[in-house]
C-alpha cells in the first residue's frame, strides 16, 4: 500500500520508503507536456501499473514495474510534465519536489530518464540542461523518433550525447519494441553512479538560466545541423478547419452532440443487463440467506446499492472512451481553446470544460477529470458546479415526475415533456453558470489567470494507451464502489431498516425506522415548499443515490414493485395525491439538491478533507430550498 | 510603409516575426518568467496562427516549433520586431 512515512533525510535511507513495488532503484521520467512520455511510460511498464495521489496533494502519480534485459527490477515514476524546473501549477511542483528530493513520501530518484521530443529539441533541451545540473545519473530518451524521421529530421544520437555529456538513445513510445535501447542502457551500472556536485550548484533558481540555456541549445543545434524549423504542416491544416472561426465551433457542437448521443444510446443495453444482474444476483442470494436482517442487509442493502452506482458503468466508460481518444488525439486543449470565451465570462478557463461535461454522465468521473486543471480555485469552482450538471441518475426521477403531471401535448413542433426535460437540464447549467459567476465574484478577487496552454501536434491515438487510461478510470470508479459508496449504502439500509415494524402494524416498515422518523420531521420543514411526509421520508435513503427515492416512494406508498414497475405503477397515484405545484417544486428540488452521498464522499477524497463537502451540501441544499420554495409558491399562484 | 505593431497582442495573422524582449504587467509580474519557460526567449520566431472570435482573444501562437494558445493581455508582454526575410 502507499505510505506516508515521512521523508527525512532520504539520501541514506533510500529503502526506507515503503511503496507499491517495494525495493528495487527508482527512475523518474521527466519532460515536456505532450513530448510522448506517458507513451513511453507505459511500453516501458505495460500494465503493471499503481495510479494513486501524491500524498497531501491531488496530483496524479503513476508508479511501474520495469525489468531490464539482464533481470535487473527497477521502479519507475512518471513525473507530470514540465516546461522547466520552476514550478507553475500543483503538478510541475511535484515534479519538482521529487527531483530535488522534498517531497513528503516519496525517495529522490535514483536516476533520471530525461524524455525529449525529436520533434521539438529546442524546448527540450533546455529542460534537459536544467535536470542535468541537479546532480542525479541522468540520461536522456529522444522520443518519438518516428515522426521526426518523417519531417526530415535526422538526429545523431552520439553526436547530442557528446554536446549533453549525457548517455542518449532512441525512443519510439508508441511502437512495441521502441524502448530495446532504453531498457538495455540501464543496464549498465556505472550508469548509476551519482556524481557529487559542488553544493552551490544545486539550487531552484532555473529560471534565471533560461536564457543562458536557450543560447547554449540553439548553439548546439547549430552545431548538429538541426537548427532549421520544421513546423507540422498536417497539424497546420488540420488547425485550419477545427480553430476556425466558423466551422471549429460547430465541429466542436457535432463531437459534443455526438458523445451525447452515444453515452445515453450505447449505453442502454449494457445498462439494463446490469440492472438485471444485480436483481438476478439479489434473487439468487435472497433464496440462499434465510429471510430476517442478514437477507436484507445483503440483498436490499450491499447488492442493490452497489448495483445502483456500477449501473452507470457503461456510460462513464464510454464517455471516458471518448474523452481519452480526444486528449490523444490533441483535439481537447482545442475545445478548451474555443470555449475559453465563455468559460471566461464566469471566471473560469476553458480546461474546466471536460470535467463539466463528464458531470452530465455521473459527478464521480467529472470531478476526478478536474485533476487536470492547474489552478486550484478553478479546480475548486469546477468541483463544486460539476453536481449541477443534470448526471443521467435524476432522469428516473424526472421520468417519472413528468410523466405523471405534465400533459403529453405539443407546442408547436415540439412535445411539451420533453421541453420541461430540456428545460431542467437549462436550469442545471444556468445555475452552475450563476454560480461560478458569484463565487468569481467573491473569490477570484480581480486574479488573472493565465492561459498559456499547449496545442500539441495532432497525433493518432493508440489503441494502448486508450485501454490503459480507461482501465485506469474504471479502476479508480470500482474502487470507490468498493469502499466508501458501499458503506454509505450500507449505513442508509440501516436507517431505513432499524427498529423494525411492531407487531400488527399496518403501515409500511419504513416508517417505523429511523429514516422513517427522520422523514417525518423533516416533512416540518418541507412543509413551506409543498412537500408532504411521504416525499420527505423518501429524500432520506435517496441521499445514496437520486434514482433511489423512486423506489423510496414506492415502498412508502406500500407498494411491492420495485425499479421500473414501481415507476409505472407509482405515476397515477402521485399524479392522484400530489397538486401540480407539489411535483413542480420536487422537480426544482432535483435540479439542485445534493441527493448522492458518492457524489460528497468523492469531493472530501479530491479535496482531501470535509470542509468542501460540506461547502458544497450546504449551499446546494440551500439552492435546491429557495428553488423549490419559488417553484411551489409561484405555482400555487397561478393555479 | 506600414507601422510594425510593438508586440505580439496586435500582431496580424500570418506574419512572421522575432521575440525583442518579455515585459511582464505589473500586476503579474511571474509572467515573464512563464512565459520564457514555454519558449518566448528573445531571438526566437513567432507567428499569430489564428485568432478567437469574437474580439480575437484569446490567440494561438506558434512560437519556434510549439503552438500556445494566449490570452490578449498575455501576449501583449511579447515584444517583437519583424523578421527579416530570407
Amino acid at each position: 500500500m502507499y505510505s506516508h512515512l515521512p521523508h527525512g533525510k532520504s539520501l541514506n535511507m533510500k529503502e526506507s520508503v515503503v511503496h507499491f513495488h517495494r525495493g528495487g532503484p527508482l527512475l523518474a521520467l521527466v519532460g515536456n507536456p505532450n513530448c510522448g512520455k506517458t507513451a513511453l511510460f507505459n511500453l516501458l511498464t505495460g500494465s503493471r501499473q499503481k495510479v494513486a495521489n501524491y500524498a497531501g496533494v491531488t496530483v496524479e502519480r503513476k508508479e511501474g514495474k520495469l525489468t531490464t534485459p539482464t533481470g535487473k527490477a527497477l521502479r519507475v515514476l512518471d513525473l507530470p510534465g514540465t516546461y522547466s524546473l520552476a514550478p507553475r501549477s500543483p503538478d510541475e511542483r511535484v515534479t519538482h519536489d521529487v527531483l530535488y528530493g522534498r517531497a513528503a513520501g516519496e525517495k529522490r530518484p535514483d536516476m533520471v530518464v530525461c524524455v525529449v521530443d525529436a520533434t521539438n529539441l529546442r524546448r527540450s533541451l533546455r529542460l534537459v540542461l536544467s535536470v542535468k545540473r541537479l546532480g542525479l545519473p541522468c540520461v536522456v530518451a529522444v522520443n518519438m523518433q518516428d515522426l521526426g524521421r518523417a519531417r526530415g529530421l535526422d538526429i545523431d544520437t552520439a553526436a547530442l550525447s557528446l554536446e549533453l555529456g549525457l548517455p542518449v538513445v532512441s525512443t519510439v513510445g508508441v511502437k512495441s519494441g521502441g524502448d530495446a535501447d532504453l531498457r538495455a542502457l540501464l543496464d549498465d551500472a556505472t550508469l548509476w553512479q551519482r556524481t557529487p556536485l559542488p553544493g552551490s550548484l544545486i539550487k531552484s533558481e532555473a529560471t534565471l538560466e533560461t536564457q543562458g540555456d536557450h543560447d547554449v541549445v540553439q548553439n548546439m543545434l547549430k552545431r548538429l545541423g538541426l537548427d532549421t524549423l520544421v513546423p507540422h504542416l498536417v497539424s497546420d491544416r488540420i488547425d485550419r478547419v477545427v480553430l476556425h472561426p466558423v466551422l471549429g465551433p460547430a465541429l466542436l457542437a457535432v463531437i459534443l452532440f455526438f458523445i451525447f448521443q452515444a453515452v445515453f444510446s450505447w449505453s442502454v443495453a449494457p445498462m439494463d443487463a446490469i440492472k438485471a444482474a444485480s436483481a438476478w444476483m439479489g434473487a439468487a442470494v435472497g433464496s440462499v440467506i434465510p429471510d430476517g436482517w442478514l437477507k436484507s442487509l445483503v440483498v436490499d442493502g450491499v447488492i442493490a446499492g452497489a448495483g445502483g452506482v456500477v449501473v452507470f458503468l457503461p456510460q462513464i466508460i464510454i464517455l471516458f472512451f471518448f474523452v481519452l481518444v480526444l486528449e490523444e488525439s490533441g483535439y481537447l486543449p482545442r475545445a478548451a481553446f474555443l470555449l475559453d470565451r465563455i468559460m471566461g465570462s464566469v471566471g473560469l478557463s476553458g480546461r474546466s470544460f471536460i470535467p463539466l461535461l463528464s458531470s452530465f454522465a455521473c459527478a464521480i468521473p467529472g470531478i476526478m477529470a478536474t485533476r487536470s486543471i492547474a489552478n486550484p480555485r478553478d479546480r475548486l469552482v469546477t468541483i463544486m458546479i460539476a453536481p449541477l450538471m443534470t448526471c443521467s441518475a435524476r432522469l428516473p426521477v424526472y421520468a417519472l415526475l413528468i410523466g405523471a403531471f405534465i400533459p403529453r401535448r405539443s407546442v408547436g413542433w415540439f412535445s411539451l415533456q420533453g421541453l420541461v426535460l430540456f428545460a431542467l437540464y437549462v436550469a442545471g447549467i444556468g445555475g452552475s453558470m450563476a454560480v461560478a459567476w458569484l463565487l468569481k465574484r467573491l473569490t477570484a478577487h480581480g486574479q488573472i489567470r493565465t492561459l498559456m496552454m499547449e496545442l500539441p501536434n495532432y497525433h493518432l491515438p493508440s489503441v494502448r494507451n486508450v485501454a490503459i487510461g480507461l482501465w485506469q478510470r474504471v479502476e479508480i470508479f470500482m474502487k470507490r464502489v468498493g469502499g466508501v459508496i458501499l458503506v454509505l449504502t450500507i449505513a442508509l439500509w440501516f436507517l431505513a431498516s432499524f427498529p423494525g415494524a411492531p407487531d400488527g402494524a399496518t403501515r409500511p416498515a419504513i416508517e417505523y425506522s429511523l429514516a422513517g422518523t427522520l422523514g417525518k420531521l423533516l416533512a416540518v420543514v418541507f412543509e413551506p415548499i409543498g412537500f408532504n411526509w411521504q416525499i420527505s421520508i423518501a429524500l432520506v435513503p435517496g441521499l445514496a443515490a437520486r434514482e433511489v427515492a423512486v423506489s423510496s416512494l414506492g415502498t412508502v406508498y406500500a407498494l411491492s414493485a420495485a425499479g421500473v414497475d414501481t415507476a409505472q405503477a407509482l405515476g397515477p397515484l402521485i399524479a392522484q395525491n400530489w397538486s401540480l405545484p407539489t411535483a413542480l417544486s420536487l422537480l426544482a428540488w432535483y435540479v439542485f439538491a445534493p441527493q448522492c452521498l458518492s457524489t460528497l464522499a468523492t469531493v472530501k477524497r479530491e479535496t482531501g478533507g470535509w470542509k468542501m463537502p460540506l461547502i458544497m451540501a450546504s449551499y446546494l441544499f440551500g439552492l435546491a430550498y429557495l428553488a423549490s420554495f419559488v417553484t411551489y409558491r409561484v405555482a400555487l399562484a397561478f393555479a | 510603409m506600414i507601422a510594425f505593431p510593438s508586440n505580439l497582442a496586435h500582431a496580424r495573422i500570418g506574419d512572421a516575426y522575432t521575440v525583442s524582449r518579455i515585459e511582464a504587467p505589473q500586476h503579474a509580474p511571474e509572467w515573464a518568467n512563464l512565459l520564457q519557460d514555454i519558449g518566448f526567449l528573445p531571438g526566437e520566431h513567432v507567428t499569430v496562427m489564428t485568432r478567437a472570435v469574437p474580439g480575437g482573444d484569446p490567440l494561438v501562437v506558434r512560437v519556434g516549433l510549439s503552438t500556445f494558445a494566449l490570452r490578449m493581455a498575455e501576449a501583449a508582454c511579447i515584444h517583437i520586431c519583424p523578421t527579416a526575410k530570407a
